[in-house]
């Protein structure tokens, strides 16, 4: 099992959705979060005072098999892509167990 | 000469729009001071509150419309102070939200009552030229009428300067914000509110008056409510020490849409505040109320050109605190002033307290949400206005303009002895605090925020 983390464009959220719907990986946890890449966020100004700003992203969070994983990643990065600077990062990492709180079921089956 | 390239490069084609905003401002700020105060209302019968008025030979009916009038603006400069609430919570973090609207709304309880009980007494019983004494103590022995308002029963009168005691201390909030103890807060503002608010609205408004019979102008409250409020603002701002984390951490307003609304009801609030001070429903009053919009509207204009130029943005927060700015400055001046006047103190007054508030920046003391930078500086700029800009065919009185520079003098001698008294009697009051029940939060609860420390409660659950 991996955990597929996307930071995308709030405007993107619906795309990815349904992209991922289509081929049947509905279970998503979407965060607001905030945050800037390397090109830093947008000044703000208060009465003169200077607060450098965070740029509002989602963070999109699944949990897929090994197999389907690739297919996850094709999805988000095609659906989130405008081509422009912004477009977010995916990151993908391991995870030891899954436990559907209801059944009690573990692993995969519970995802 | 490259600093000043430098903000007008990210914003090429912009230059246009720029220079039609500055030319729109300067050609109507000309157009209107030209005209000789076409729709400024002849010289009222009655005269505003802080002037004394003629001792009336017979003495007039008590007027249904007069009463009226002033009913609903005292209800107006009510909500001025939740008004207040909401245009300070906004600008403090989320951990401070409710114990900044609480200072405000609280005080609306304690000063209605202080007020009733000995406060109408110490600011408008007829004691010395310097204090009004305790003889109107729990409103009795008070005549019927007031000679401030004598077409409106006394009662009338009373309650609408009880909000204007109210709103005051209410002010200084600004400059302690997300730092005092409630406790603290709560002793402060009752002995503010009578050893500060009390004898400075005696001297200026009460017929016997020093200021009063030296012939200050000022229509409804930029000494007496404005320069108090905001010197002593500066006082404990200096006094208390900053924010922790302040310059280090962010401390941008949590909340710009609440700031945006106190505002707004602020400003709707004042007509009742400035309006209202003419204590009749006549053409003095429609004067104050369309100087106080008037001004007020170029203020906002004002802010929002100047945050152009040096920032290449026009913000709320600007467009917010020049709307407050403009009608501080008006305050004084509303019912003294022609509409002509009212525009150039508009687009002044936010120059003066844009300039104020980056000096504050740069010195590094910590007035929160800009207390002395708006109201101090605000009504200062208010008051001496007042001497420049009045003109006799509103209600009687020339300024510096119209060729009498002896009511400048008279508005500085007030505007100093004001700064100077506020500014020393609000030190005093600080040490008597902080020496007794301690006006400071410890670190830990200024860390914890106000909300959770000091009323155990929290703005915003998850």
């Amino acid at each position: 099992m991996k955990k597929v983390e996307a930071i995308i464009r709030p405007s993107a959220l619906r795309a990815v959705l349904d992209g991922l719907k289509a081929v049947g990986y509905s279970g998503v946890t979407v965060a607001e979060v905030q945050g800037h890449g390397s090109q830093k966020g947008i000044t703000e100004s208060y009465r003169g005072q200077n607060v450098e700003g965070l740029l509002p992203k989602l963070l999109i969070v699944t949990v897929v098999s090994e197999k389907h994983l690739a297919k996850v990643i094709q999805i988000i990065t095609k659906t989130a892509r405008t081509g422009e600077i912004g477009d977010g990062k995916i990151f993908v990492s391991p995870v030891a167990n899954a436990i559907r709180i209801r059944t009690g079921e573990k692993g995969e089956k519970a995802i | 000469m490259k600093g000043f390239r430098e903000f007008f490069d990210p914003m090429k084609g912009k230059k246009a729009g720029l220079v039609l905003m500055l030319s729109f401002f300067l050609v109507s700020t000309w157009a209107l001071a030209q005209q000789n105060a076409p729709a400024a209302p002849v010289a009222a019968p009655v005269a505003a509150a802080p002037t004394a008025a003629p001792a009336a030979p017979a003495a007039p009916a008590i007027s249904a419309g007069d009463t009226a009038w002033v009913l609903v603006s005292a209800a107006l400069v009510l909500l001025m102070t939740p008004g207040l609430a909401f245009f300070y919570a906004g600008m403090v973090r989320k951990k401070n939200v409710l114990a900044t609207i609480m200072q405000s709304f609280f005080m609306i309880a304690l000063i209605s009552v202080q007020w009733v009980i000995f406060g109408y007494s110490l600011a408008f019983g007829d004691g010395t030229p310097w204090f009004g004494g305790l003889k109107w103590f729990l409103l009795n022995h008070m005549p019927d009428v007031s000679p401030l308002a004598p077409t409106i029963p006394h009662l009338a009168y009373m309650i609408f300067q009880a909000m204007f005691a109210i709103i005051t201390p209410a002010l200084i909030c600004g400059a302690f914000a997300e730092r005092v103890k409630f406790t603290g807060f709560v002793l402060f503002s009752l002995l503010w509110a009578t050893f500060i608010y009390d004898p400075v609205c005696h001297w200026v408004w009460s017929p016997n008056g020093y200021f009063s019979t030296l012939g200050a102008l000022d229509f409804a409250g930029g000494t007496v409510v404005h320069m108090t409020a905001g010197y002593s603002a500066l006082a404990l701002a200096l006094l208390l020490g900053t924010r922790k984390g302040y310059g280090k951490e962010v401390m941008a307003p949590h909340n710009l849409t609440l700031v945006l609304l106190g505002a707004s009801l602020l400003w709707f609030g004042w007509f009742g505040f400035n309006a209202g001070s003419a204590c009749a429903a006549n053409g003095l009053a429609c004067n104050a109320f369309v100087t106080t919009n008037t001004a007020t509207a170029m203020a906002a204009l004002s802010w929002c050109l100047i945050e152009f130029i040096h920032h290449g943005k026009a913000t709320t927060l600007g467009a917010a605190s020049g709307a407050v700015a403009g009608l501080v400055a008006i305050t004084p001046a509303c019912g003294f002033v022609n509409v002509g006047g009212s525009l150039w103190i508009g687009a002044l007054v936010s120059l003066f307290c844009y300039l104020a508030i980056q000096v504050k920046i740069k010195l590094g003391y910590d007035d929160s949400l800009d207390a002395f930078g708006v109201h101090g500086v605000g009504g200062t700029f208010g008051a001496i206005a007042t001497g420049i800009w009045a003109v006799k065919a509103v209600n009687g009185h020339d300024g510096l303009l119209a060729g009498n520079p002896g009511q400048l003098w008279i508005q500085i001698q007030t505007v100093l002895a004001t700064m100077i008294f506020s500014f020393l009697g609000t030190v005093i009051l600080f040490f008597i605090v902080e020496k007794t029940i301690g006006f400071r939060v410890s670190a830990k609860e200024e860390e914890l925020g106000l909300d959770l420390s000091q009323h155990g409660e929290e703005g915003y659950h998850i």
